[in-house]
């Protein structure tokens, strides 16, 4: 499986993700810059953490405009997985290929610390080596997390199976209490209806080695590398 | 040459945590008054344009595909000759 991991002006997530998916997941990768366009020899492109173009206006609101998210929204059209993290979910939403926004935490903080999610649907490409509930504890780092959506979009990702990952306790109760940011119905992840195209705020490739504290980022990588 | 003033702010019933700072800082200057504050985005552009319709028709395609983000923020602009 060959990824790609595109660097905006602004990322800082981006050696991560090559890290991961070069050492651990030992599959082939390379940087794409922003202003490339041609996606073809991809099957997985990923939009790694940061503060592309300053997080000015909006986050991820300029990064939607740049060359290769024309390349990528046609992508994933054709079915090749995206995996937005973080900043890279904030400019899913902003382009329109997954539903919500990302607003301001409701404390006002950047918060960075390993938070616990439950996985509530291992029936994507993106968790199939999960189990249903399990839970994994992940760091996020982020100012502008808290999920956002009208209530009929939050009734048709539920109707749809869509919200992959919540925000619980280290028991898997999702509560206010494990909810960092305030997001709504304590939603850390979300894909698509056709299931090609995760965004998710919490950090996989930042602990997907012992050396790094954690290893459940694992999970996702290697969900994806056997899909 | 016309200049558009753009107001961009969040949708009624939204939290606005940056708000809801704010107006606690006021109540502890001591504005017991302040029921609430909301926080938005003001915005200007300096546009050429034939027209002031011309302009706002730009102007409404700018707030559209750019500066406000219809998920969580409605828009108001006026148009003045500048």
């Amino acid at each position: 499986m060959r990824f790609g991991v595109v660097t905006f002006p602004g990322s800082n997530c981006d050696y991560d993700c090559y890290n991961a998916v070069k050492r651990v997941l030992k599959e082939p990768v390379e940087f794409i810059w922003h202003a490339e366009t041609k996606l073809d020899r991809f099957d997985c492109v990923i939009l790694p953490g940061g503060f592309s173009y300053g997080d000015y206006l909006r986050t991820g609101a300029i990064a939607h405009f740049a060359n290769i998210m024309a390349d990528i929204k046609k992508f994933a059209a054709k079915g090749g997985f995206v995996i937005g993290i973080c900043n890279g979910f904030q400019i899913l939403t902003e382009a329109g290929m997954l539903p919500g926004a990302l607003q301001r935490n409701n404390n006002l903080k950047f918060i960075c610390k390993n938070v616990h999610l439950k996985c509530e649907n291992n029936k994507t490409p993106f968790t199939a080596k999960m189990k249903k509930n399990q839970i994994v504890r992940i760091p996020i780092a982020h100012g502008e997390g808290n999920y956002t959506a009208d209530l009929a979009t939050l009734k048709e990702l539920e109707k749809n199976k869509q919200i992959i990952f919540l925000y619980c306790d280290e028991k898997g109760r999702v509560t206010d209490e494990s909810n960092p940011n305030g997001s709504m119905s304590n939603i850390a992840g979300i894909c698509n209806k056709k299931r090609n195209v995760l965004g998710m705020m919490p950090h996989p490739e930042r602990c997907s080695e012992a050396i790094l504290g954690g290893i459940d980022g694992k999970f996702i990588l290697d969900s994806i590398k056997k899909s | 040459m016309y200049n558009a003033k753009i107001t961009v702010r969040m949708k009624k019933g939204l939290l606005d945590p940056q708000g809801t700072a704010i107006g606690g800082a006021l109540k502890s200057l001591g504005y017991s008054q302040v029921k609430e504050v909301r926080v938005g985005k003001f915005i200007e552009v300096f546009i050429n344009s034939k027209s002031k319709a011309e302009a706002g028709k730009k102007v409404e395609e700018m707030c559209k595909k750019l500066l406000a983000n219809p998920v969580i923020e409605v828009y108001s602009y006026e148009i003045e000759e500048a």
